[in-house]
């Protein structure tokens, strides 16, 4: 897939001396939905606003669908649409007036009907001549959303799209940006939410203190990292584990009720059945049994953790 | 998409405009209140009492000066505002994100406050109209300071808007500095009726030049020659450009 995002060396230094992105690297593809994956502080939304034109870079490069932000700006920024982590809106303004706005600070000629499909499929249409002020923050969020997609970008940036989304509405979302996809937008999100990542992403990189620590498929990553565990809960207890089972990554744990072995999801060769059948013929006994993979959030976690 | 965001002009444009007739009732009313009470006091009650300036009456002569008086305030206080605004209430980041260059945001902007002080100025004339016989000798040139004069100090009000952090920064130039050099002007004299010391040091106030200019395509009586104002009200307007676009090209107060 063709790159449409390249990011080259990037550092942001702020004003306060305080160095937010440390030599950032990254190729956004076309058509992907990227996750951007980082606890509070990490740079993603300096990230962000430094692509977008909002923050300047201290050092570093980046260019959008092979236009330089800073010398082709227009050009670039033409194909993006930004939807802000607050809810910044004006007050006074109708929800149908802000969308139109939009637009036409994005250099696109009035589209009435355009709108409408927009402020439809965001269930704001009933809402279009209400104030802004008079929405819910939900309402609003979903109005940013509109305003972002208003001039028909080819890359959409969702600053923690779904902070303040009841359940059924980040549903409705997550549906809303694959149909994006679907159409060819480029979807780059930042969550604080590790399961939105793992529903959405296509490719997701971790970030922290500035830095991308890790970018990986997102299948690959949870095949590399995601591995399976399978625990027995013993019955009588066991002392030690029988010679012929010490080749196993098994683990007995000190008081001998769990034996635990982890696995390889993906691979057929450390397959539980012969296991188990291992098991039974060393005469161990086990009432129960539960498997269970580790997520994202467990995979994130544990990277942030090795960088502290 | 290369040479002019037209659509982006007119979305700011129409957005600054809407926002004045939001408050509509406010923004006629008011200045015509306040026009009616400076011919009451300065027309009527004062004015009986003072002799004609130049051959003018004074009721007529000091209606210049009014219309600069307000066109100074409301071009910066509209510009000031228009700009702050989204700065304020952090709207401004589409802004910045928006494929605009600096000329048209500037233009938009101005061109918006500008709009705002001419229907302002005009409606102040048609009240004193009804007040005081006006006569207008240069009608071009009147029309050519008024517009000089609106965009030039919605310039600085569109660089004072950038750089106050804080709504008492947004008072401060306005409220400090343009109302008492306006008052002090010559809005309400003419500044041969100073002693000659203080004349010199009104000389060192460019409102003069400005109300004085405009007082001439009026009744064709100037207190400093015609080409002076013009040469200073020109000079201005380059100088807030110089500033607008180095705060634009720098992103001073709206980039970090
Ligand atoms: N204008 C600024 N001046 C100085 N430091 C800043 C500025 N903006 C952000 N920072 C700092 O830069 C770091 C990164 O901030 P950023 O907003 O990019 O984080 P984030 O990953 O988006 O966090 P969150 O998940 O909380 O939104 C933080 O330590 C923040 O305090
Ligand atoms: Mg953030």
């Amino acid at each position: 897939m063709a790159t449409i995002i390249r990011i080259n060396n990037l550092s942001k230094i702020y004003a306060s001396g305080f160095r937010a992105l440390n030599n950032i690297s990254l190729d956004i593809r076309r058509g992907e939905i990227f996750a951007l994956l980082g606890p509070n502080g990490a740079g993603k939304t300096t990230l962000i606003s430094i692509v977008c034109g909002i923050v300047t870079p201290s050092e570093g490069s980046v260019s959008v669908g092979g236009h330089d932000i800073v010398a082709d700006y227009r050009a670039s920024r033409a194909l993006i649409g930004l939807v802000p982590q607050e809810l910044t809106t004006d007050a006074f303004e109708t929800a149908r007036g802000t969308v139109a706005f939009s637009r036409g600070l994005f250099g696109k000629a009035p589209n009435p009907g355009l709108i409408e499909k927009i402020l439809r499929d965001l269930s704001l249409w009933d809402k279009r001549d209400n104030p802004i002020i008079s929405l819910s923050g939900g309402m609003k969020r979903r109005l940013l959303i509109a305003k972002a997609l208003s001039h028909e970008p080819q890359i959409l940036f969702l600053d923690e799209p779904t902070a303040g989304v009841d359940v059924s509405l980040r549903r409705d979302m997550w549906q809303l940006v694959r149909r994006l996809r679907d159409s060819g937008v480029t979807v780059i999100l930042t969550t604080h939410y590790i399961e939105e990542a793992e529903e959405m992403a296509d490719r997701v990189a971790v970030i922290n203190k500035g830095e991308i620590i890790l970018v990986e498929e997102k299948a690959e990553l949870m095949r590399k990292l995601g591995k399976k565990q399978l625990t027995l809960q013993l019955d009588p207890p066991l002392e030690t584990l029988p010679p012929g089972l010490k080749s196993r990554a098994l683990e007995l744990s000190p008081d001998g009720r769990q034996l635990t072995y982890t696995y390889e999801s993906s691979d057929e060769e450390s397959g539980i059945v012969p296991l188990l059948e291992d098991i039974r013929q060393a005469g161990i006994r086990f009432h129960d049994l539960q498997t269970s993979q580790r997520s994202l959030e467990d995979i994130f976690v544990s990277l942030v953790k090795e960088e502290a | 998409m290369t040479g002019f965001n037209l659509p982006a002009v007119l979305a700011i444009y129409h957005f600054e405009m809407a926002r004045t007739r939001r408050t509509l009732l406010q923004s006629i009313i008011s200045p015509v209140i306040s026009t009616s009470l400076y011919f009451v006091v300065f027309g009527a009650a004062i004015g009986s009492r003072i002799d004609q300036i130049d051959g003018i009456s004074y009721g007529a002569f000091i209606v210049p000066g009014l219309i600069m008086l307000s066109l100074l305030t409301h071009s910066i206080s509209n510009a000031s505002f228009g700009i702050f605004f989204p700065k304020f209430n952090r709207t401004i980041y589409e802004l910045l994100s928006a494929p605009v260059s600096h000329f048209e945001v500037v233009l938009s902007y101005v061109g918006a406050a500008a709009t705002k002080s001419l229907i302002l100025g005009s409606i102040i004339l048609a009240t004193a109209a009804l007040f005081v016989p006006l006569r207008i000798d240069h009608p071009l040139w009147m029309v050519f300071f008024f517009l000089l004069t609106a965009v030039t100090f919605s310039l600085l009000g569109f660089v004072i808007g950038i750089w106050a952090d804080n709504f008492e920064k947004l008072q401060l130039v306005p409220l400090l500095i343009v109302t008492p050099l306006t008052f002090l002007g010559g809005s309400f004299y003419s500044i041969n009726m100073l002693p000659p010391f203080w004349q010199a040091v009104t000389l060192f106030n460019p409102v003069v030049y400005l109300i004085s200019g405009f007082r001439w395509s009026f009744y064709g009586v100037a207190d400093v020659p015609v080409w002076i104002s013009l040469a200073m009200t020109g000079a201005f307007l380059a100088v807030f450009i110089g500033i607008a676009t180095w705060m634009l090209r720098t992103g001073y107060r709206l980039k970090n």
